[in-house]
């Protein structure tokens, strides 16, 4: 049974557009294209936890054709951020190393710990809000300080400028990046999923570029559309897809060009791209992912924490993995076959302040969002688990001038 | 998170820049931003690096997002506006 769907706004007749004209004329186009598809349903996804926000907060799902189903699939960083992944911070934590990571790590489960759990423990775990942070806290201390870096290429861009920046001798980088475009390829070819187009995210390709889709649509004749977060920015590109799907013609559209180039940012992607090397790995309940992580290059393997530390993931057998863990289905829904609501968790017994599985823990993940944004209502609302950069850390220096 | 937040060049120092954020000063780093920068410009940060010059003409449609988001008083319920009042948050104050 579905709960009762509540909006932040009070649903779609409040939404604010820019331009209400426009708003309404797009959704008459899109429920007109998606009636000429003549199919149901038509099954339209997209990769970024912002995405999923917009959509959940602005209430757009409420103007979308009954047989539009637009899916949120691997787009939250914090999520797919692997349980071994997580196991290598908790381990090093637990081994008395000093940790620095973004906020929304820290309650994300491992096999039986999160980083969190290490840290009530007397683990030493900061949260900040940037790699710069974590550099200027470990200018601060003698001690090593490991940088769990997660995120996809936005954020990886950071990573590797502040890596090209000569960061002190005590400073380490953990990576978990994650490179969004592979596994774009890896959902397409679920046999569950059918997927019959992408809406990619505006900003993830302000980096890349709306020209690495290219191959991708090639080889799987699916169209992708480049999407901005504003309410009509989003419509607009749902309906742009829905044509492309309509018309059967498998092509890249940039609907964002106020932030997107063909060729993408290329300063960033150097820079990216002479710090990390893809490699194939897991992502949390989706699959293995060829060149899907982003590792350090040799070159930079004296920060590489996994060369300097001896992380011995044995040491968390002696823990047995949580009850409920067994029955989150955050995979799945990472992958676009099941939604939240197909949960016998979801907003019982995992909940943003007690999460079960990844989903719920960061601000976008679809469970979380979800809750938030269309939950229960009588939950009430919970703390979010992002918070600033630690007491005592300069901004002096932020990025060497 | 993806989103970013963008603000207004205010000055700029080497690889530096001072970006005003809804009249919140911060210092942005300017490593990855592949056009040249210069105070009046609007950028894209993200964790506190620019990753986007946007274009002036541009700006409104950029900009109308974050008005509704941070028109209200914050909530903590409401995740996107607690996001983008992160991010700004977040990024290193401006020196005094």
């Amino acid at each position: 049974m579905e709960p009762p769907m509540t909006s932040h706004n009070g649903g779609v007749a409040e939404l604010k557009f820019r331009d209400p004209a426009r708003a309404r004329s797009l959704a008459d186009a899109l429920t007109r294209v998606v009636g000429d598809i003549d199919r149901s349903p038509v099954s339209i996804m997209h990769v970024c936890g912002s995405h999923e926000q917009a959509i959940a907060r602005f209430g757009l799902r409420a103007t979308l054709p009954r047989s539009l189903n637009v899916i949120m699939g691997p787009g939250c960083p914090v999520c797919i951020t692997d349980v071994p992944e997580v196991d290598e911070g908790v381990v090093l934590a637990r081994q008395g190393v000093r940790i620095a990571t973004y906020g929304d790590m820290l309650k994300v489960p491992g096999t039986s710990l999160s980083l969190a759990d290490a840290q009530a423990e007397g683990a030493k775990i900061d949260v900040v809000y940037s790699v710069a942070h974590a550099i200027e806290l470990a200018k601060q201390i003698d001690e090593p300080l490991v940088f769990f870096a997660t995120g996809f290429e936005t954020t990886a861009v950071a990573t590797a400028a502040a890596i090209l920046r000569n960061p002190p001798p005590n400073f380490y980088v953990l990576s978990a990046h994650k490179y969004i475009p592979p596994v774009m390829e890896i959902v397409a070819e679920m046999p569950d999923t059918r997927v019959e187009g992408f809406l990619a995210a505006g900003h993830a390709a302000t980096i890349t570029g709306w020209g690495v889709f290219e191959p991708f649509v090639a080889r799987h004749r699916l169209p992708v559309v480049v999407a901005g977060f504003e309410p009509l920015d989003i419509l607009a590109g749902l309906v742009r897809l829905a044509e492309l799907i309509r018309d059967g013609r498998p092509a890249v559209e940039n609907m964002f060009p106020r932030c997107v180039t063909k060729d993408g940012n290329l300063r960033a992607q150097e820079q990216l791209w002479r710090v990390f090397r893809p490699i194939g790995g897991r992502w949390r309940g989706i699959a293995h992912v060829p060149n899907g992580n982003l590792r350090l290059r040799d070159e930079f393997s004296h920060l590489d924490a996994r060369k300097r530390f001896d992380i011995d993931l044995h040491t968390l057998w002696d823990f047995a993995p949580a009850a409920l863990a067994q029955e989150c289905i955050c995979g799945d829904i990472m992958a676009g076959i099941k939604s939240p609501h197909d949960c016998a968790l979801f907003g019982k017994a995992c909940v943003p302040h007690s999460p079960v599985g990844a989903c719920m823990v960061s601000s976008e993940g679809t469970c979380k969002i979800w809750y938030q944004y269309g939950g229960h209502p009588d939950l009430g609302s919970v703390g979010r688990t992002l918070s600033g950069p630690s007491e005592g850390i300069s901004d002096r220096g932020y990025c060497a001038r | 998170m993806c989103l970013g937040v963008p603000g207004k060049v205010v000055s700029v120092d080497g690889s530096i820049a001072v970006v005003d954020f809804w009249g919140v000063r911060k210092q942005i780093c300017l490593d990855v931003v592949d056009q040249p920068v210069a105070p009046g410009d609007y950028i894209l940060n993200h964790v506190g690096y620019a990753i986007r010059r946007i274009p002036a003409e541009e700006i409104g449609a950029t900009l109308a997002l974050y008005e509704e988001l941070l028109r209200h008083p914050p909530e903590e319920d409401d995740l996107m506006a607690a996001d983008v009042r992160s991010e700004i948050d977040g990024a290193a104050d401006d020196q005094p």
